[in-house]
């Protein structure tokens, strides 16, 4: 398809010589190869189904009033009062406090276990190794529901239901396995001669861990810790079984049962404003790190 | 790979092989234990427990009283018309929307690996639904489909189009559209970003050389690319199918389960936590788990060849 028009285009300079050392094929030519029409409205067709909505939404959370029930494709009489409404909501502004601190601690806490059992998995002679790492990947693909029906009973019975600590433990059911499959294959790609001489001068596997593969890693780490922040900060299933009030409820269970600033008013323009608040941070984030999120979510899918 | 390629450095060690060796795997079960531990804290042990609330039955009146009465939960949700109802409807959704995913994410990955200006643009527009939160990609299609006031029903109804007054959430249909979408929209990126990654292994020479033989663009297409996208198209069918056998968020905040929409995982919930029938609601989501695992194991078995060449490379 058109996919050889690109790869001809970048092959071309290469072509008299018939050299050998040709491009790798992933750095395609950085030059404008002509698109055919058809192509270009495949591209404007994404990206209006992958903006549209967020304009919508954004557009939804401007208006109030007839503005809002008419659905105006611009706002004629643009308001902030749903983000006032919103920002003067006490329930919100602890569902984000409580966000902040439930994928901060999870996060960091995965990420500790992670790196050593990664270590582990990508680098060391190990028996069953292959074994482990299925069950761990395994363990990614559990339903939440069949975690959080027990912890439900347990928690109620222990009294750890309706608290921090009580989601923090259960998320750390999905966010452990994550972290440490993203890391194994962020540690599989460092060259392995630096650890070699470390273990020349007599190191052990940890002081090579720590001294070698822990400074080298930082990009790795630094992106394998924004993919299970998302991830944590996303997750809903644990979150709305095991809260009840607003002091543990964290932003996604929150925004879910929000109603309007007042029972006359549509509630959607609020619910839309505060969809906006906690999306913009997000966006921020996938913008400023949007090479390290796509290494690594493909990281160890598919081997280069 | 990078095993394989650096094995010959080992033999150089000072300590000798075995010594080393032994050391090593020494290190790497005290690595991995805590992990381990914590996981089998956090997974093995709720879900143990989970079989043990679903082989009770659970007094409403009096808290913590129960008896055993084996496997009756089970016969409970299987004979009723929920669990099946249930079971199908995610199902449906998981076919929909995973189906959706994978040809749209392949389409997406195409126009991605073209050299073009804008690449880098297309590339970000594209992964921004990917950071939305999911019960926030249920709420953006809400607006989107609301009667009145969604940018959809408004077009529709000014260009004399049907289902426009249309109260998309209040249908069976027409819900499951929805849910569909707002799944697809989101989650599109990351099927999108893993077949890219699988386009780009392809090497140039590939297509130069069914280019000599006379192929066209199409040929070059259903006959290498496709082909050779297949693992990647698998592991983007994979992980996307496991995710969507799960879903939750977006059927509890579009339709609360209503109009037949209710998933596996939603049911379970609204035993346990509404109805608080705990013995049924665990029974619902051992059976869950049960049908999950059951899929995962049918794909890496029968599509998953990709995934057992890398599970024997690890080795």
């Amino acid at each position: 398809m058109s996919t050889l028009t690109a790869q001809r285009t970048t092959a071309a300079p290469a072509a008299p010589g018939r050299s050998p050392k040709r491009r790798a094929p992933k750095r395609r030519l950085r030059g404008e190869a002509k698109l055919h029409p058809v192509v270009w409205v495949f591209v404007f067709a994404v990206m209006g189904f992958s903006l549209i909505p967020f304009y919508w939404l954004v557009n939804t959370s401007l208006k109030q009033g007839v503005s809002l029930s008419k659905g105006e494709l611009f706002p004629s009489q643009p308001t902030f009062e749903n983000y006032l409404a919103v920002f003067q909501n006490p329930e919100f502004l602890l569902a984000l406090r409580n966000s902040v601190i439930i994928a901060v601690v999870t996060t960091t806490v995965a990420l500790v276990f992670a790196s050593f059992a990664a270590y582990a998995l990508a680098r060391l002679k190990m028996r069953r190794k292959a074994m482990i790492l299925t069950l761990i990947l395994s363990v990614t693909t559990f339903p939440a529901i069949a975690i959080a029906a027990p912890m439900f009973s347990i928690w109620r019975e222990i009294g750890l239901y309706d608290t921090l600590l009580g989601l923090i433990i259960p998320k750390l059911t999905f966010a452990l396995p994550l972290a440490i499959y993203t890391l194994t294959s962020f540690f599989k790609e460092i060259p392995r001669e630096l650890e070699e001489s470390a273990y020349m001068d007599g190191a052990t596997p940890f002081t090579a861990f720590r001294k070698v593969i822990l400074p080298l890693a930082v990009p790795g780490l630094a992106t394998t810790a924004i993919l299970v922040f998302i991830s944590v900060w996303n997750e809903f299933l644990l979150a709305v079984t095991l809260t009840t009030s607003p002091e543990a409820r964290p932003v996604p269970v929150a925004i879910a049962f929000f109603s309007g600033t007042s029972e006359f008013d549509q509630p959607l323009g609020t619910i839309s404003a505060a969809s906006v608040i906690i999306t913009v941070p997000l966006v921020i984030l996938v913008l400023v790190c949007q090479k390290r999120i796509v290494s690594g979510m493909t990281a160890g899918a598919v081997k280069g | 790979m990078a095993i394989k390629s650096l094995s010959p450095g080992r033999g150089v060690n000072s300590r000798g092989v075995n010594g080393r060796d032994a050391a090593e795997r020494r290190a790497a079960i005290r690595m991995t234990a805590p992990s381990l531990v914590l996981m089998a804290l956090v997974a093995a042990v709720p879900i143990g427990y989970a079989l043990w609330l679903s082989l009770h039955q659970y007094s409403v009146r009096t808290a913590g009283l129960s008896r055993f009465v084996g496997l009756e939960n089970y016969i409970t949700a299987l004979s009723g018309p929920h669990w099946w109802a249930a079971f199908g409807q995610t199902f449906l959704f998981a076919g929909l929307s995973v189906s959706l995913e994978l040809v749209l994410g392949t389409a997406m990955a195409l126009l991605l690996n073209l050299a073009f200006k804008g690449r880098a643009l297309l590339r970000t527009v594209v992964l921004l639904p990917y950071a939305v939160v999911t019960v926030v990609s249920a709420i953006t299609w809400e607006t989107m489909f609301a009667p009145n006031l969604g940018l959809v029903t408004n077009v529709l109804t000014t260009l004399g189009l049907p289902g426009g007054d249309v109260v998309w959430l209040g249908e069976h249909g027409y819900a499951m559209a929805v849910i569909v979408l707002a799944d697809v929209w989101k989650t599109t990126p990351f099927a999108a970003l893993i077949i890219l990654a699988g386009l780009q292994v392809i090497s140039a020479e590939t297509y130069e050389a069914a280019e000599l033989d006379g192929a066209s663009k199409w040929q070059a297409f259903a006959h290498i690319t496709l082909p050779l996208l297949r693992p990647a198209i698998v592991l983007a069918a994979i992980f996307r199918t496991m995710d969507a056998l799960r879903v939750f968020d977006l059927p509890f905040v579009l339709t609360r389960g209503a109009n037949g929409t209710e998933s596996m995982s939603m049911l379970a919930y609204t035993q346990l936590r509404e109805n608080r029938l705990v013995g049924e609601g665990s029974a619902l989501s051992i059976l869950t788990f049960l049908t999950v695992m059951a899929v995962s194991v049918v794909y890496i078995r029968f599509a998953g060849g990709n995934i057992r060449e890398v599970a024997k490379e690890e080795q």
